[in-house]
């Protein structure tokens, strides 16, 4: 790659989100927001190798996509109202920074995570508009058509203009459960990488763990106060510090006390621990108790901390589970309470636990269930759980493992 | 601003009940009272153009005026199971408030709310 080819991509992860959100504020339609900064970025890539690359890149590419906006009304004959004004109001003086609340990417950012989208559209908007991912690349990565994406991308910006979904960070009475909500996309593109990274065939979508990373830290750095972006934050990170340890040569998932720690990253790591001890010391000086991904980070940062898995101090992971029912008393968070118990208590306690819970149509109840029964001796019970888990896994990673450790049961 | 259009949905079903989808006389007391106080909200907020409840879909005639003689025929124009109960049509700066002001109406009404934007006359 030449420095100028890395200038343009450095740019377009530094700056993408700044223009279409400068320019959907000054214009007032996404549409023109991102085919104005589309149309920067070629212009870009066609000049920067003959002219060299400015030193300002973001203004640069504001400007030129100004112009090109600007240029694009001129040409439309049909223009409503607003654009009109915006164009008569148009300057080429730069946009005075503002404070972090009123960053034009926190508006786009809650604008594309409204909750009167659906969530499919919230997710494909978010990495489209705010995210600067292409068209063919969010579809590749949801493995749907490309003219589905393009449909759903479409439909979204036409609902935010007919039904004036406005362009603005919520009221702070409203601001915790918008935040929850772009969170929750964010947390929905990376799991959508996490949890299919065994799959060799889509190795593209891995690269949604380090997208949502990315965005997430954009939220952070423009949020820098609130606890559970922070805790979002740490917990992808704690989790991506475990990737190429999760998954084995053969394409099998590796248990997280299984896993080869020499190979975790230790620099996601330290960063992922930093911000839990942040916002441990936020807590303990009488600020607001942790939400559920500050929890999950916390859970985490205690598995991430020993070298090795029987060193995990799994008192401490029962207590913050125990926290987390408190947060969201959900049979998921109970069955993963279990887990823990099953290391603290044995499997005993563990499944008689699991065995109140109603997950039948969760894979992940019926192999912990298998693990327990297995570790009980109970290997007809256990195999026919195996059976179940597989039937519903949907990771062939996961599938892989699953079917290893059913067909080990035999030879016990 | 924007306008927008609330309906309440419904069922048919209900309609014939005792209470008319509610649970007793003191509950559709209660709704008419909460529905009443809305309204006085959304006045004095300067957000109400219109409101009102509908009659049954039973009540209904289609009239098809497109041909050379108008046709009428008795019922609804479709046959769904769930129908528009009551609407308001408001004034608003923004979707947000328009979602806000559902939330309160479907609480005082006791029942699910659509919103909708009406086209602009810009």
């Amino acid at each position: 790659m030449t420095d100028v080819d890395e200038a343009i991509t450095r740019a377009h992860h530094e700056e993408w989100a700044r223009v279409v959100a400068s320019l959907t504020r000054r214009f007032g339609d996404l549409d023109i927001a991102e085919d104005a900064a589309a149309e920067a970025f070629a212009v870009a890539v066609e000049r920067w190798p003959l002219d060299g690359v400015p030193p300002n890149p973001g203004a640069w590419l504001t400007t030129t996509a100004n112009r090109r906006a600007i240029d694009r009304i001129r040409r439309e004959s049909k223009r409503d109202d607003k654009q009109k004004e915006a164009v008569a109001m148009h300057d080429d003086t730069p946009h005075e920074p503002l404070g972090a609340i009123e960053d034009d990417r926190l508006r786009l950012l809650f604008t594309c995570c409204h909750p009167a989208l659906a969530p499919e559209a919230r997710i494909a908007l978010t990495l489209r508009m705010v995210g600067g991912l292409t068209v063919p690349e969010i579809a590749k990565a949801f493995l749907v058509q490309e003219t589905t994406m393009g449909q759903r991308i479409t439909r979204a910006k036409n609902k935010i203009k007919a039904a004036h979904i406005p362009y603005r960070v919520p009221e702070a009475a409203d601001l915790p459960e918008r935040v929850s909500g772009v969170l929750a996309v964010l947390f929905l593109v990376f799991n959508e990488g996490y949890l299919s990274s065994g799959d060799h065939e889509n190795a593209v979508r891995s690269d949604l763990t380090l997208e949502a990373i990315r965005l997430t830290r954009l939220v952070r750095a423009l949020l820098p106060d609130d606890g559970e972006v922070a805790g979002l934050l740490a917990l992808m990170l704690l989790i991506e510090a475990r990737r190429t340890a999760r998954v084995s040569a053969t394409g099998e998932l590796v248990r997280l006390d299984e896993q080869d720690r020499g190979s975790w990253d230790l620099a996601l790591i330290a960063e992922g621990h930093a911000l839990v001890r942040e916002r441990l010391a936020v807590v303990a000086n009488g600020g607001p108790g942790p939400g559920r991904y500050q929890i999950l980070a916390a859970i985490n940062a205690v598995h991430t901390s020993v070298r090795d898995a029987r060193d995990t101090d799994w008192s401490q992971i029962v207590a913050l589970y125990d926290q987390m029912i408190r947060v969201d008393a959900s049979p998921i968070v109970r069955l993963n309470r279990a887990i823990a118990v099953a290391e603290l208590d044995g499997p005993e306690v563990a499944l008689a636990e699991i065995d109140r819970l109603d997950l039948d149509d969760y894979h992940a109840f019926h192999a912990t269930r298998a693990d327990l029964l297995r570790r009980l001796g109970r290997s007809g019970e256990s195999r026919a759980a195996y059976d179940r888990a597989i039937e519903l896994a949907e990771n062939a990673a996961e599938v892989a493992l699953l079917t290893r450790r059913r067909d080990q049961l035999g030879r016990i | 601003m924007v306008q927008y259009l609330m309906s309440v949905w419904g069922s048919e079903e209900d309609l014939e009940k005792p209470f008319g989808g509610y649970e007793s006389e003191e509950q559709m007391q209660a709704s008419f009272a909460a529905t009443g106080a809305f309204n006085q909200k959304l006045m004095d907020q300067g957000y109400f153009v219109f409101a009102n409840g509908l009659d049954s879909p039973k009540t209904a005639t289609v009239v098809d005026g497109t041909g050379d003689k108008p046709v009428y025929t008795d019922g609804p124009y479709t046959e769904a199971k769930e129908f528009i109960g009551g609407f308001w049509v408001i004034d608003v700066p923004n979707l947000d408030v328009a979602l806000e002001l559902a939330a309160e109406g479907s609480a005082a009404c006791l029942g699910k709310v659509e919103v909708r934007p009406m086209h602009g006359v810009e």
